[in-house]
């Protein structure tokens, strides 16, 4: 392909970036119809997809093509009639490609729901129009707001039932953006819609008029993806010591990593830590094209002025550095059936390093449906929200989850089998 | 790797911040996972068929090391019906950068008596045994693999880090959460985890980033003339693996393959797109998804692929 050509597609790309998103809901709520309505009518589901849920749907005796049936998955989930997982769909438009995390709701929901929620840029909480907020829309948007989504969308869904009222809508959102501010989520965009019958998801509702906002899909196209890197400091979780020490390269050694925040040059300033030696860039390869620049979240090769002793665990960092330290306070999704004690061992995996840890304290748990606290439960059981002290065998470098999902972010692994038992977050939940 | 396969896209005005493409993104997500793989497991291996998806997968191995060469070797299953040119293609792709191919063989299994044909002559499932042989042989504890969240729902909830029990059985109850990108690689002896680094890639970013990264593909993918008869609504390719039967009809026809796998269940779609171009501007407007079209084995019930994968399938 010549030059220019390829740039021309390189820059139509540029322009139609990555979104991920989670939706939460209950099947009760329509979330399987919405889910089904989007892939449908932005026309990302083919023939023989499509012809699939028309023979399901005549099987279990549906009169139309139920949409919900595209989005379940496996043999054991349809004859229980559950949904045992988070499952990943895939869509695309003119404007953006979509990862979307689909959650069900069922018991093991916070788990579920929590996992969706650690890769998404934008949270979908569903409503049913006729119940308003109930105790589980406050629970999701709980969770958006604990793993910090940056975006949150409330889809009051079922407007058909409720004769496309807008005081109903209203009376809604004003309700929930109160709840969502009260976590310190600062922005909610509601949108009133019919799943089932496609009002206001891509095409725009003639029943609702009275709303001028954006369909769901046009919000999900133009809703801002990341931030500016280059106001982050720069953060490169060493994966891997990339050493050829043969043929042309013989010399070569570079640390191999994905930018977890900020932009870095040729030349920049560095410390490396845990063992705070400061030394400069002296070149950076993006997969085999020397650059002279990286931004978040690119995997690089970085190559440094001094040869220094530095392995997979390590962290370049440049701006402010975190200090290094084996205290961890951090609030914390358990995950696993077996609970998390005072006083267990565990490995702790915090971006490219794992370290042998140990629970000193659960201080407190907090009732995710009324963000109660009680205090010294012993123990944390699955999906409980708590808050955790460890101490590690050695030092981590931790950012602030608030200030950076990737180096704020750890497992807690069950050292003899290892089974993940539960998800932290450096910092105060909310 | 060759420099001029590499394209750099950085291309930056002072006043526009840069953003990363949809294949950035998802090249950085992949190349980070084989990272992983080699920064935590002992013995890692890529299987590698010679089908599109585990070319990108070489092809993202290669630039995650460069300039040093991919710490892992190459694993083939072969079916013993494969397709000569994408034999060929795995073959050259050996040679020219240096990597070390295992291939376990279908045919083998087959002659020795330890599997035995199936009435239907379909071989993508006797795959599995072979596979699991090859993964305790070779006393591998991470097994790239190909395979995309959207290819089938029963992958759609598959983890990116896949644990296998010591009989390679993935249980969809058992799997660990994945949060964030960390995985947790941790697994017993004589178990080992399947990694997929294009988990979240759709058909469609494997062909863009063919084109953008201008790789090399088996000319299959290709129109080209080929004999073929009609079976299970597809086209299948005349040969001495089996088909056709006593009243199937050979005919020429100009077609192309979407997916490469065994000859035997391996479609042949209708197609006069010669070029990664017209393959793209073809999938745009194509009603089917590509196992859809091209897959006798996934056709045989709605849960196949789910069944496959619990008894340790790819």
């Amino acid at each position: 392909m010549p030059i220019e050509q390829h740039q021309r597609a390189a820059r139509a790309g540029s322009r139609s970036a990555l979104l991920r998103i989670a939706t939460a809901g209950s099947v009760d709520d329509g979330k399987s119809t919405l889910v089904g309505r989007l892939l449908h009518d932005s026309r990302s589901l083919l023939s023989d997809q499509l012809q699939a849920v028309a023979d399901a749907s005549r099987r279990t005796g549906r009169a139309a093509p139920d949409l919900a049936l595209l989005t379940d998955g496996l043999r054991a989930e349809r004859e229980q009639g559950i949904t045992i997982d988070v499952a990943y769909r895939y869509f695309s438009t003119a404007r953006r490609r979509f990862i979307l995390a689909d959650t069900p709701g069922h018991v093991q929901y916070t788990r579920n729901m929590v996992t969706g929620a650690s890769t998404a840029e934008l949270a979908v909480v569903l409503v049913d129009a006729r119940n308003g907020v109930v105790q589980q829309t406050r629970r999701h948007a709980a969770i958006a707001a604990l793993l910090r989504v940056p975006h949150l969308v409330l889809a009051v869904n079922k407007m058909d039932l409720v004769d496309c009222a807008e005081p109903v809508f209203a009376a809604i959102a004003a309700e929930f953006s109160g709840y969502a501010a009260s976590l310190g989520i600062p922005e909610v965009t509601a949108v009133p819609l019919s799943a089932l019958e496609g009002d206001n998801v891509v095409e725009p509702s003639a029943r609702m008029d009275w709303y001028g906002g954006p369909t769901l899909l046009e919000h999900l196209e133009s809703v801002p993806v990341g931030g500016d890197p280059a106001s982050d400091p720069v953060r490169l979780p060493v994966q891997y010591v990339i050493r050829p020490q043969s043929g042309e390269h013989r010399d070569y050694r570079g640390y191999a990593g994905q930018l977890a925040s900020g932009v870095l040059r040729t030349g920049d300033r560095v410390t490396v830590l845990p063992s705070g030696w400061i030394t400069a860039v002296a070149g950076i390869d993006v997969l085999g094209q020397e650059t002279g620049i990286a931004h978040a979240p690119q995997s690089v090769t970085v190559r440094l002025a001094h040869e220094l002793d530095i392995s997979r665990g390590d962290l370049i960092a440049a701006g402010t550095t975190p200090r290094p330290s084996r205290e961890v306070a951090a609030t914390v999704s358990h995950l696993n059936e077996r609970p998390l004690r005072v006083g267990e061992r565990v490995l702790l995996k915090h971006t490219t390093r794992t370290v042998r840890a140990v629970v000193q304290d659960i201080p407190y748990l907090i009732d995710i449906d009324t963000l109660a606290r009680a205090d010294h439960p012993g123990l944390l059981r699955v999906n409980d929200i708590g808050r955790v002290v460890l101490r590690t065998a050695e030092p981590l470098m931790l950012d602030p989850y608030a200030v950076n999902r990737r180096t704020g972010s750890f497992l807690l692994i069950d050292p003899a089998d290892g089974t993940t038992l539960t998800a932290g977050m450096v910092g105060e939940p909310f | 790797m060759s420099e001029e396969k590499v394209v750099t896209l950085l291309t930056e005005s002072p006043s526009q911040p840069r953003r990363l493409s949809h294949l950035d993104t998802l090249e950085s997500e992949a190349v980070h996972i084989f990272r992983e793989v080699a920064g935590e497991f002992e013995r890692p291996v890529v299987l590698f068929s010679g089908g599109k998806d585990s070319i990108v997968m070489l092809h993202l191995a290669l630039k995650a090391f460069w300039p040093a060469p991919v710490p892992f070797s190459l694993l083939h299953v072969d079916t013993g019906h494969n397709f000569p040119e994408v034999l060929a293609y795995r073959d050259r792709t050996v040679a020219e950068h240096g990597l070390r191919l295992h291939v376990a063989s279908v045919q083998e299994f087959i002659d020795s008596g330890r599997l035995r044909e199936r009435p239907d002559g379909l071989r993508n499932p006797l795959q599995t045994v072979p596979l699991l042989d090859a993964i305790r042989a070779g006393r591998f504890d991470a097994v790239f693999g190909g395979a995309r969240r959207d290819e089938e729902k029963a992958r759609a909830k598959e983890r990116v880090f896949s644990l296998r029990d010591e009989f390679g059985a993935w249980d969809p109850r058992r799997q660990r959460p994945e949060l964030w990108s960390l995985y947790n690689g941790r697994h017993a002896p004589g178990e080992h985890v399947r990694v997929f680094p294009l988990s979240n890639w759709t058909e469609l970013d494997v062909w863009q980033y063919i084109q953008r990264e201008r790789i090399e593909l088996p000319a299959i993918y290709y129109a080209h003339e080929r004999e073929v008869f009609a079976r299970g609504g597809m086209w299948l390719t005349a040969g001495e693996w089996g088909g056709p039967k006593a009243g199937e009809t050979v005919e020429r026809r100009l077609v192309r393959y979407r997916t490469v796998g065994d000859m035997s269940c391996t479609g042949a779609v209708d197609s006069d797109a010669a070029t990664v171009a017209e393959v793209l501007t073809e999938l745009a407007a194509s009603r089917l998804t590509e196992r859809g079209a091209t897959r006798a084995d996934d056709q045989v019930s709605e849960a196949a692929m789910e069944d496959r994968k619990r008894e340790g399938y790819f």
